[in-house]
């Protein structure tokens, strides 16, 4: 067995008095997808927030192989900036060494070709949903962290989500999930290739408030 | 210094984009002078002596004002989730974030303020010595804001509750800053003041950063 890409051991998180959880183990290893679910309120984001190293647990520790990549509720996309200047700007900031085509690229990937140079605050809210996907393409991050990644997305786009994880996983990447949808890809999606989807180990789900 | 470059050109290049924003503080000094000069009357000479310690007081506030949402919009908009996952270490960071918001506004209140002086005392003496003072004042009203601006980003509401909290840490800055410019306006010599003013701006270069890097941190624990 690999070695995991992230390992939380006994995890306790107690929030304005109230537990969300409490004694919680989670290890994701290559090409695993896990979803966090539960109703509203029971620490879903909380655990992921953990995880991306913004919120420290009372108890517990957590490791992790490698850089992680955070899309929470906020974007992270300044407003007056277009999404390549974000895309640009983040790569920046986060050490990353990628191309101008590879911006580009990212930004082909998720659909906003057409609107890389519009400001940011001038998209709806499933573009901006889209131009942060695309800084998780572009991130080395082995392991995604995605709090709700089909908020505001269209059919088309929460496909693209989907096939987005299916790409990191199967490229020995991993993902924690925050959702209420199932965001494993349906094995019968694409019958005309061979899917590496085919050969993903199933999808974990962990139950937090039950 | 990549990361200070980083933000402080990013910060610029926004505050182009939305010139309203980053113009706030500079209007309201520039009010604020416009209104203290007319209500002195200009027969009685003005505020005399008093105009020195008048701009330096009105550009604390400019800057309080300035300093209160140099964090906000990084909240609202997830950018600091961002920066406090990818970008390790913050101090440059932080320096470049305040960088430029010292630069969109004490450096403007800064060129400003002798005819500021001017305006209010109707002599320029004085006004050399309240530039300096301000060069080497405003900075550290902009470091030692930004802590409280930190610790309030996660909040939502400044106001008040900053100028509550980072006032006494304003206090020895004004009183060094407006007795410099005020006791230059006479000729006396002012060394020990403006030695003070230095001290305190290197002290707070080195650790306010921290400061507000732990701070926005914590901010983020939710």
């Amino acid at each position: 067995m690999s070695e995991p890409l992230l390992a939380a051991h006994a995890l306790s998180c107690v929030v304005g008095g109230q537990r969300l959880f409490s004694a919680l183990d989670l290890t994701v290893r290559e090409r695993d997808l896990v979803e966090i679910r539960g109703p509203n309120g029971c620490g879903k984001s909380t655990l992921l927030r953990c995880v991306a190293g913004l919120y420290h647990p009372q108890t517990g520790r957590i490791a992790t192989a490698g850089p992680v990549a955070y899309l929470g509720h906020k974007t992270g996309l300044c407003a007056d900036m277009s999404p390549l200047e974000n895309l640009r700007w983040f790569a920046a900031v986060s050490n990353l060494r990628v191309a101008s085509a590879g911006l580009s690229g990212a930004l082909d990937r998720v659909g906003l070709a057409g609107a890389r140079h519009d400001r940011c605050g001038m998209l709806s809210a499933g573009q901006q949903r889209r131009a942060a996907l695309a800084r998780l393409v572009l991130g080395g991050a082995l392991v995604w962290l995605l709090d709700e990644p089909l908020t505001a997305l269209d059919d088309a786009g929460t496909a693209l989500v989907r096939a987005f994880i299916d790409d990191h996983r199967a490229q020995g990447g991993a993902a924690v999930c925050a959702t209420h949808r199932s965001l494993a890809l349906p094995p019968t999606t694409s019958p005309t290739r061979s899917s590496p989807a085919a050969r993903l180990p199933r999808t974990r789900v962990l139950a937090l408030g039950g | 210094m990549n990361q200070f470059a980083n933000l402080l050109r990013r910060d610029l290049l926004i505050a182009v984009r939305r010139p309203t924003d980053a113009a706030n503080p500079l209007v309201f000094f520039v009010l604020a002078v416009l209104l203290l000069g007319i209500g002195a009357g200009a027969d009685a000479g003005g505020l005399g002596a008093a105009a020195p310690g008048a701009v330096w007081v009105l550009a604390l506030f400019a800057n309080l004002l300035s300093v209160e949402g140099v964090f906000r919009r990084d909240v609202e908009d997830g950018t600091l989730e961002q920066l406090l996952i990818h970008a390790r270490p913050l101090f440059p960071v932080v320096v470049g974030k305040l960088a430029a918001n010292w630069m969109l506004s004490g450096l403007p209140v800064l060129v400003l303020s002798p005819l500021a002086v001017y305006m209010l005392g109707h002599s320029t003496a004085g006004a050399g010595m309240v530039m300096l003072t301000l060069l080497l004042g405003t900075p550290t009203l902009t470091l030692l804001g930004a802590i409280g601006a930190a610790l309030t980003a996660g909040t939502g509401r400044g106001g008040l509750l900053l100028a509550a909290l980072v006032m006494p840490f304003y206090l020895p800055v004004l009183i060094f800053g407006a007795s410099a410019s005020v006791a230059a306006a006479s000729g006396r010599s002012v060394m020990f003041e403006l030695l003070i003013l230095g001290a305190l701006l290197s002290a707070s270069l080195t650790a306010a950063p921290f400061a507000v890097g732990k701070a926005l941190a914590i901010s983020q624990e939710y």
